[in-house]
């Protein structure tokens, strides 16, 4: 395998996308990972020299809407979903240091 | 009259002629439920009350000739990833067990716009990631072909159900191949159109640079009715495309002849099982027969579609998924701190395959690689478009397989991902390049599985397609009717073959 | 001998644009609705909900870049920021990286040494976060997202400046700018204007630029300047030690006067930036290019040397006018009503800066509209009113916009002009003040004075004071 993912790799990739993996399921990601990246790695192979990025495949430009306010009271539905609220608010661990 | 084996198009025109009703339709869709469902488990949610309650309405809407297009009264089944506003939506994750949107999607609502009657939603990979509908929070769903057998995958649920008859027609979501590989397993017609035809607003995004809505029926004739009906130009979607010519029924016409349709060497070459090679070179002749001209011609950079497709939806998927956090909707862990409670939630509440897909999503975009793997491949797809783009001014369409074997085993698929992966060849360029593909059934294996013809053209040439599958269809014979034969009683070896 | 060290100072300013709707949902961006009123699925993140770009909020992006002289990229794109944070729902924010609407540009500003041109990097869109409000009751963090998806542009100078003066003076055009183009109302305290410091120091005369740090949370002109000071001398001290400085984002307390790091190991800095595939490209062609430009306002430079032709005012009063848009449409309106220009911009100069001193506030504040400064110059002119009644309407007039000529009708205000009336009363006032009548027959004439403001007081100053002192010399 060319690619070796090492635990510092994992606790950042964990960092970033806010995953924590352990025991087993590490092991097993570290293992996927590194065959996933030695596949992708293929694409090397192939000369793109010159080559536009294309993330659109049309050329679909200028779409707007107009500055208009459509929509009305959100409240209910916004929160609805909410695992826990409180004055209309959605509640999340303190996030101020003090 | 067999309800269920009608078509969808049969069914709504039986229910105007007065010949039976909308709720007759669900009822029966629902009592085949009754009996294939524990076995089969292709919905994630239905409400029998529910779906009697929008058949009633919709009866009645017929009845004063409110309703009079051609899905009107016909029982629908919606893949779990498309918002539907009061019903569970989840995406078969954990991580959205619970939700309920406030809202439908575009293509929903333009389905009950046409009559079309909402039966429940159907299971699928997690977050459409996935070929076999295995990694599905919530149990896998069997193929009805043969129930040790995988469905196909992501749309597994719905192709299962259109095969099984617990619905008349389907609404899935194709990134890399997910509507038209099942439908290969399972034996069913699957679309996926150009990308920006059918609005995305309301299906929870994977790649969104590749995902489009698009139907999995019984007949090539539903497939072009039922796209027609679901095509529309979004505001609320600003990669939906502004299209005239969506009247794809009109395209439904047995003639192909001088249609030049072309088989790249790479798609019947090493890794295709010999007896799916057979069905499709046998489909092709049967084209050509009727006045097609059919050549093998050289497709280049197959090998290059896998890697560019995987760094490109893993990325956008790390992204796309970052909003489940446990804050707004959805499963939340209990943990102490913002930082804990976000990886305690997500890593509880994604699955392995999920994980592992942000994973690689979230490296490929990280600080040092982001040139080398995430533009690399936007390149290398500018470059598949070219590739295309010769090869349609040469063919009207390409002909070959829509997966490299018939359906797999229950469990035989998931423990390699890169093999997983290597399923998704055929498929996955469409995606990359935003061509329309259809898959329809050409036959079945020597073991009584399913063989797909995959069928793709150049961008809004979807009517070339239809009428190519049309023809092909009519040629060889509906092949997609439902199985309505006796199953084994429950408990009983489900072994059928 | 010490070492002398130069400040390098670079800014990232933070603007909301005064459109009616968010930037990518037709939700309201007015203040003081409920928590979670002003949301819908796409600005809180809901699986399934889908970005549009707002027109507005790009025509008010490029013209910015024109005043900035900014050149325009003709092709460009929105970019996901991603990161974890509550008040981000979808835990990206969409923002421009790779393709800025608006590059290469400059300012120019007054320093003590003269003009200065201050270098603009680049000018991008994005969209604001929700607020976080800390509940101490429980212990936790509530989340409102009606600020989320508000549109911004973030506008990146280069590091040109050297201190504090430069770096408010910079601010100072940039808000004039801004508010001349109609953009933005840009409150520092509010939040509409938020200014992030980029800032490191380098021995005098080297090259290349020592290591910078962020800071934050500035939110006012005096917290800016106190965080510049602090900062720099933060920096120089680390180095007088031989220590390094850390590149960080650092938060300023202005209570506390200091800053301390943001860092957190759960803070990698590293976004992911990359194409948002939910929105297309914007393209700019020739003709919304001239339309924009076709609507620009006319700046500061040019209303000063029209009013210098136009207006018989002094050179001072143009530079105050001028100097708030929100003045000068003040001054051009009450004129276009027929009031004398040096009249209103005597209203302004004096008792309209007065008030706005004495209630700490800015020009944008005035409330009071050109009709009613205007009526209140007519009835000052037709003297229906002296200049101490004026004086006392228009303070009420600037604080809630009263019209002048009701309320001076409803408070009996008038000049009294009853010849007869106004006789009684001198006569009255001679009478009762014998010894100031005998002092002015003997030459003091101050004592006219005192007979004046007798009457005056008598007619509870409704009476014209240029009659009195007439009448008064009349009769003695």
């Amino acid at each position: 395998m060319a690619n070796r993912i090492t635990d510092e790799m994992i606790d950042y990739v964990g960092i970033l996308a806010k995953l924590e993996l352990s025991g087993e399921e590490r092991e097993q990601a570290k293992e996927d990972m590194g065959k996933m990246l030695d596949y992708i790695d293929q694409m090397n192979r192939l000369d793109t020299s010159g080559i536009e990025p294309m993330p659109h495949v049309f050329p679909i430009q200028n779409v707007f809407r107009e500055d208009e306010v459509t929509n009305g009271d959100g409240t209910e539905e916004t929160l609805c979903n909410a695992p826990e609220t409180k004055n209309h608010m959605f509640v999340v661990p303190r996030t101020f240091e003090q | 009259m067999e309800l269920l084996s009608l078509s969808a198009v049969e069914l709504s025109a039986a229910v105007k002629e007065g010949k039976t009703t909308a709720v007759e339709a669900m009822k029966a869709v629902l009592a085949r439920m009754e009996e294939t469902e524990d076995l089969y488990h292709c919905y994630l949610y239905a409400d029998r009350e529910g779906a009697l309650r929008r058949a009633q309405e919709t009866q009645e809407k017929m009845e004063k000739g409110e309703l009079t297009g051609p899905l009107a009264g016909v029982p629908v089944a919606v893949k779990d990833n498309l918002c539907t506003r009061g019903i569970p939506t989840t995406c078969a994750s954990k991580i959205l067990q619970n939700f309920v949107p406030a809202f439908s999607a575009e293509a929903v609502v333009n389905l009950e716009k046409a009559g079309a009657v909402l039966i429940g939603k159907t299971n699928m990979d997690e977050f459409a990631m996935g070929s076999t509908t295995e990694t599905s929070a919530f149990g896998v769903t069997r193929n009805p072909r043969n129930p040790d057998h995988v469905p196909g995958g992501s749309s597994g649920g719905s192709a299962a159900a259109v095969a099984a008859g617990e619905c008349f027609f389907a609404l899935g979501s194709d990134t890399g191949g997910s509507i038209r590989q099942p439908a290969s397993f399972c034996g069913v017609v699957g679309m996926k159109p150009t990308y920006g035809t059918v609005s995305r607003y309301g299906l929870v995004a994977y790649g969104s640079s590749l995902d489009q809505i698009g139907p999995l029926c019984k007949t090539v004739e539903d497939c072009a009715v039922i796209l027609e009906a679901i095509s529309s130009h979004d505001k609320k979607d600003s990669t939906s495309l502004e299209r005239k010519d969506t009247d794809f029924s009109s395209a439904l016409v047995k003639d192909v002849k001088g249609m030049r349709i072309g088989i790249p060497r790479d798609y019947l070459g090493a890794g295709l099982d010999g007896q799916v090679k057979d069905a499709v070179w046998k489909a092709a002749k049967l084209l050509e027969e009727n006045g097609a001209l059919v050549e093998e011609f050289d497709l280049s950079l197959v090998d290059y579609a896998i890697p560019a497709y995987y760094t490109i939806a893993c990325a956008e998927a790390s992204s796309n998924l970052e909003r489940f956090d446990g804050i707004k909707y959805g499963y939340r862990a209990d943990a102490q701190g913002l930082h804990r409670m976000y990886k305690a939630t997500r890593s509880q509440g994604f699955g392995p395959e999920v994980k592992r897909r942000i994973m690689l999503g979230s490296f490929v975009l990280s600080s040092g690689y982001y040139d080398a793997y995430y533009l690399k491949a936007l390149k290398v797809k500018a470059m598949i478009k070219h590739a295309f783009d010769a090869a349609f001014s040469q063919y009207d369409c390409i002909l070959g397989p829509a997966a490299p074997s018939t359906a797999p085993r229950l469990g035989e698929s998931l423990s390699d991902p890169i093999r997983m992966y290597l399923g998704d060849i055929y498929t996955i360029s469409a995606n990359l390049a935003g061509i329309p593909g259809i898959c329809i059934p050409c036959g079945e294996s020597e073991e009584g599985l399913p063989i797909g013809l995959q069928l793709l053209g150049d961008c809004f040439q979807e009517k070339k397609l239809i009428r190519a599958a049309y023809t092909y269809e009519q040629l060889a014979g509906v092949q997609s009717a439902p199985i309505v034969k006796p199953l084994p009683a429950k408990g009983e070896k489900t072994d059928v073959h | 001998m010490s070492i002398e060290y130069e400040t390098v100072i670079g800014l990232e300013v933070h603007v909301e644009l005064a459109t009616k709707t968010k930037i990518f949902c037709g939700c309201s961006t007015a203040f003081g609705g409920s928590p979670n009123a002003h949301t819908c699925p796409v600005c809180t993140g809901m699986p399934g909900s889908l970005p549009v770009l707002n027109r507005k909020v790009l025509e008010y992006a490029v013209s910015v870049g024109l005043a900035a002289n900014c050149s325009i990229t003709r092709f460009s794109r929105f970019d996901r920021k991603n990161y974890f944070y509550p008040d981000n729902p979808q835990n990206y924010q969409i923002s421009q990286l790779y393709l800025p609407i608006c590059r290469d540009g400059w300012v120019e500003i007054d320093t003590a040494s003269g003009t200065k041109k201050i270098g603009i990097h680049e000018i991008h869109m994005e969209e604001d976060a929700g607020k976080l409000i800390h509940d101490e009751w429980d212990d936790v963090s509530l989340v409102d997202y009606n600020r989320s998806g508000v549109p911004l542009i973030e506008i990146v100078s280069e590091p040109d400046m050297r201190d504090a003066d430069e770096v408010i003076a910079y601010l100072e055009k940039l808000r004039l700018i801004l508010q001349y183009l109609g953009v933005s109302d840009c409150k520092l305290q509010e939040g509409s204007m938020r200014a992030d410091v980029n800032l490191s120091v380098r021995r005098k005369g080297q090259e290349e630029y020592g290591t910078r740090t962020e800071m934050k949370n500035l939110n006012s002109f005096r917290a800016i300047s106190r965080a510049i000071e602090g900062e720099k001398n933060r920096q120089i001290d680390l180095l007088s030690e031989g220590k390094e400085v850390i590149q960080e984002t650092r938060r300023w307390d202005d209570g506390k006067e200091t800053s301390y790091a943001m860092r957190s190991k759960e803070d990698a800095q590293d976004y992911r930036y990359f194409p948002d595939p939910d929105l297309a490209p914007v393209v700019i062609g020739d003709e919304f290019l001239r339309q924009i430009k076709s609507r620009q306002p006319e700046f500061r430079t040019e209303k000063m040397k029209r009013y210098k032709e136009e207006y018989e005012i002094p050179d001072y009063d143009i530079e105050i006018i001028t100097a708030s848009k929100h003045m000068a449409d003040l001054f051009e309106a009450t004129v276009a009503l027929g009031s004398q220009p040096k009249k209103v911009s005597n209203w302004l100069m004096g008792e309209t800066l007065r008030l706005l001193k004495e209630r700490e506030a800015d020009p944008e504040d005035i409330r009071f509209s050109p009709e009613h400064l205007a009526k209140l110059i007519g009835l000052v002119e037709r003297k229906d009113v002296n200049s101490t009644v004026a004086k006392e309407v228009f303070e009420v007039m600037f604080q809630e916009d009263v019209d002048p000529e009701e309320y001076v009708q409803k408070k009996g205000l008038m000049t009294v002009s009853d010849e007869g009336a106004l006789r009684k009363a001198v006569e009255e006032a001679i009478a009762a003040n014998p010894q100031s009548v005998s002092d002015y027959r003997n030459g003091k004439e101050k004592a006219l004075g005192f007979l004046v403001g007798q009457t005056m007081k008598a007619m509870k100053g409704k009476a014209d004071p240029g009659a009195v002192n007439r009448l008064l010399k009349e009769l003695l």
